[in-house]
């Protein structure tokens, strides 16, 4: 009788059955569907951002009487944060454009030097507002005329006035791109972990529900088959990751989309993936000791929800407070707990802002925390993953059967 | 190097209060067809799973070939569980690979072996679907590949012929012969007492957790005392009550079964018969072992009971 040489080493296992999972994964039509959806979805947004931001506001039309007031109207609707096109038409052509929509508005100054707006209904607040402020100056300039002074000069004066701001604390300058680039961070981070932490749980489960988790434990120890599921899992998200938040970068930037520096758009795609690997390898052991416990698909949801709710407080805190307070005291403390840390750092990172001591403090928290969740979600997989029917409670899957 | 043994070497296992194995000890030789035979909740697939790993025992020992059962041992293992289980989401072919390979073959040899034994067992032409595709004798036709795969040098079966059609369960028992032949140990479990009767070289039968009889078939069955079994049309009743050393066990018309103690001449019983007129049969008869079997389980619950 021959013996052959069967020896498996402890890692090949592991690389065997992540190797099973990434096969499994890549090839599944809902892994595909959703990394293409959300690549289709995040270059659309980009170019939607593209269309919306380029293009003016508005289309005023002046006469060519007023058209000196073309320069005027344009500085005084950019100090309002609008962009506007500025057309010299005719005044019966000017007419036939508001009303059939092509003109926003024309602008007509009577012989008095009064200004009248034709529109087709109503003239919005913005625009009002506009074209208050220049009657207001055409008044200032004609009196200050005819009091014998020199308008532009008075107009010159007035522009280099201005105050001086003294802060009390250095403030740190959050631009409006990276609190963009925070909050889809989040979003990304949120839903690979929530993805990914679920299919590890449904995989535990689909091998204890179809039972062939006792063939495979008659070759591989359990925590080889955990390690490998997890890892496997791990190595198609983190993928997806790569892939989505590279894509997505580079549509924004290319596009001209997030006016950020590519420094930090680098950087925030570095740290996601720090974080997306610390958060999925926290989350799912968890999830995978948790699912362990329960014998049907149908349990999962029920058995992983108070580990899924750390997950979600700490994306539902930093999505709702950070946008608007990025330095907010208790996003901060929490970003720094290692259960919240996965979601919330990620963000406040993209925002800017973080001292270096929290980064390396939260990333130092979770890094001690994982040997831990190691042993003990080990230690509850091998106890529990054998005891088929009813949910295993937690206290009996840390006594060995 | 041993003698290539399968020794269970009195395993105990209890869970809490119940005693699932107490002190079970059997072994099966190398070229050996050994059938595990023992009422639903006896501890057979309790002591198969011990002896996969996949369930410590409290104490006792696995051996094979003279040495204690380490996980490297188990690779050598080819185990088919009671549940039976396969990734139900995943194709015949590269499911066998995988389970091959977690035992140790080259991605080469498993592959070559997944070919042969998919051919073998009349399933090569579903390799491409997945299993939760195939009719249920299918899915046994893969659980039985899954278990040879790895050219296991133990076979261990748990209850590997329910549920089998008669052709399915030809194929199965050519297998398990072909493999016992190839001079490994094989045990498995089974209800069906006339299939392990048929295929076995040795029985074991286990009852609350205890093995209560182990032997040839043979040897077992000559444990049981011999029946005569004599129809005589004219026999009244009770003709053969007053022949000494043989006790009727029944009479149903003009068949009449007796049980003759150790050294009686069967040739006095055939006189005392023809002499009530003619004789159509006389024959002698061994218990079945479902007999046996019937006899050990319900005689030892008796015992328990007083």
């Amino acid at each position: 009788m021959t013996t052959p040489d069967v020896r498996l080493g402890s890692w090949e296992a592991v690389r065997l059955v992540a190797g099973r999972e990434v096969a499994t994964k890549m090839r599944s039509k809902a892994f595909i569907i959703t990394t293409v959806a959300t690549l289709v979805l995040l270059v659309g947004f980009a170019l939607v951002m593209k269309l919306v931001s380029s293009g003016a506001d508005a289309t005023i039309g002046v006469t060519r009487d007023s058209s000196t007031l073309a320069a005027p109207l344009k500085t005084i609707a950019g100090q309002l944060g609008e962009d506007v096109d500025v057309r010299t038409v005719d005044e019966a052509a000017g007419r036939a454009q508001v009303a059939d929509g092509s003109l926003d508005a024309l602008v007509i100054a009577g012989a008095d030097g009064k200004l009248r707006v034709v529109v087709e209904k109503d003239l919005d607040d913005t625009w009002r507002n506009a074209l208050n402020v220049l009657a207001g100056q055409l008044v200032l300039n004609k009196e200050i005329a005819g009091l014998g002074g020199d308008p532009a000069t008075v107009r010159s004066a007035i522009a280099n006035a201005s105050v001086d701001v003294e802060p009390l604390e250095e403030p740190y300058p959050y631009q409006s791109g990276q609190l963009v680039l925070g909050i889809v961070a989040g979003i990304l981070i949120y839903m690979s972990l929530l993805l990914n932490g679920q299919l590890v749980a449904q995989g535990v489960v689909e091998e204890k529900s179809s039972r062939v988790v006792e063939l495979l434990l008659s070759t591989i120890r359990p925590w080889q088959l955990m390690a490998g599921k997890v890892l496997g899992i791990g190595l198609v998200g983190l993928v997806q990751m790569v892939v989505i938040g590279g894509v997505g970068i580079a549509a924004a930037l290319g596009l001209d989309v997030l006016s950020i520096s590519t420094s930090a758009a680098v950087g925030t795609v570095v740290w996601l993936v720090v974080w997306y690997l610390l958060g999925f390898i926290t989350y799912s052991l968890v999830f995978a000791a948790l699912a362990a416990l329960v014998s049907r698909q149908e349990d999962v949801g029920g058995v992983i929800t108070p580990a899924l709710m750390f997950v979600i407080v700490g994306y539902v805190i930093g999505i709702s407070v950070l946008p608007s307070e990025p330095d907010n005291t208790l996003a901060a403390v929490l970003s720094v707990i290692p259960v919240f840390a996965p979601t919330l750092m990620p963000m406040r990172l993209a925002m800017g802002g973080v001292p270096v001591w929290q980064a390396a403090l939260s990333v130092g928290l979770v890094l001690a925390l994982i040997p831990v969740l190691v042993w003990l979600a080990g230690r509850i997989y091998a106890n529990a993953v054998m005891r088929s029917g009813g949910r295993v409670k937690l206290i009996d899957a840390m006594r060995p059967a | 190097m041993g003698d290539g043994r399968l020794e269970i070497d009195h395993i105990s296992k209890r869970y809490g209060d119940v005693v699932a194995l107490r002190d079970t000890t059997f072994d099966v030789r190398a070229g050996e067809l050994f059938g595990f035979v023992g009422s639903n909740g006896a501890g057979k697939t309790t002591t198969m799973r011990i002896a996969l790993g996949v369930l410590a025992a409290d104490s006792g020992e696995v051996r094979w070939d003279g040495e204690q059962v380490t996980l490297d041992t188990r690779r050598h293992i080819g185990y088919m569980p009671e549940e039976r289980g396969l990734y139900p989401k995943m194709k015949v072919g590269e499911q066998l690979v995988y389970m091959a390979r977690l035992h140790g073959l080259s991605t080469k040899d498993a592959k070559r072996s997944m070919e042969d034994w998919t051919e073998r067992l009349g399933v090569a032409h579903r390799r491409g679907d997945d299993v939760q595709t195939l009719s249920l004798g299918n899915q046994q036709r893969v659980q039985l590949a899954a278990a040879l795969v790895h050219n296991p040098c133990i076979l261990v079966l748990d209850e590997p012929f329910s549920g089998l059609d008669p052709i399915a369960v030809d194929v199965m028992s050519k297998v398990l012969q072909d493999k016992a032949a190839d001079g490994i140990p094989v045990v498995f479990s089974s209800h069906q007492l006339e299939l392990v009767e048929r295929l076995c070289h040795r029985v074991g039968i286990i009852r609350n957790g205890q093995m209560v009889a182990i032997g040839e078939v043979d040897e077992l069955r000559s444990g049981g005392a011999d029946e005569l079994i004599v129809v005589a049309p004219n026999a009244e009743e009770g003709w053969a009550a007053g022949l000494a050393g043989v006790t009727v066990r029944g009479q149903e018309g003009s068949r009449t079964v007796l049980e003759l103690d150790d050294g009686v001449d069967d040739q006095t019983v055939l006189h005392a018969a023809l002499a009530t007129g003619p004789v159509i049969e006389f024959s002698r008869r061994r218990p079945s072992l479902t007999e046996l079997y019937r006899e050990v389980v319900t005689q030892e619950t008796e015992e328990d009971a007083a």
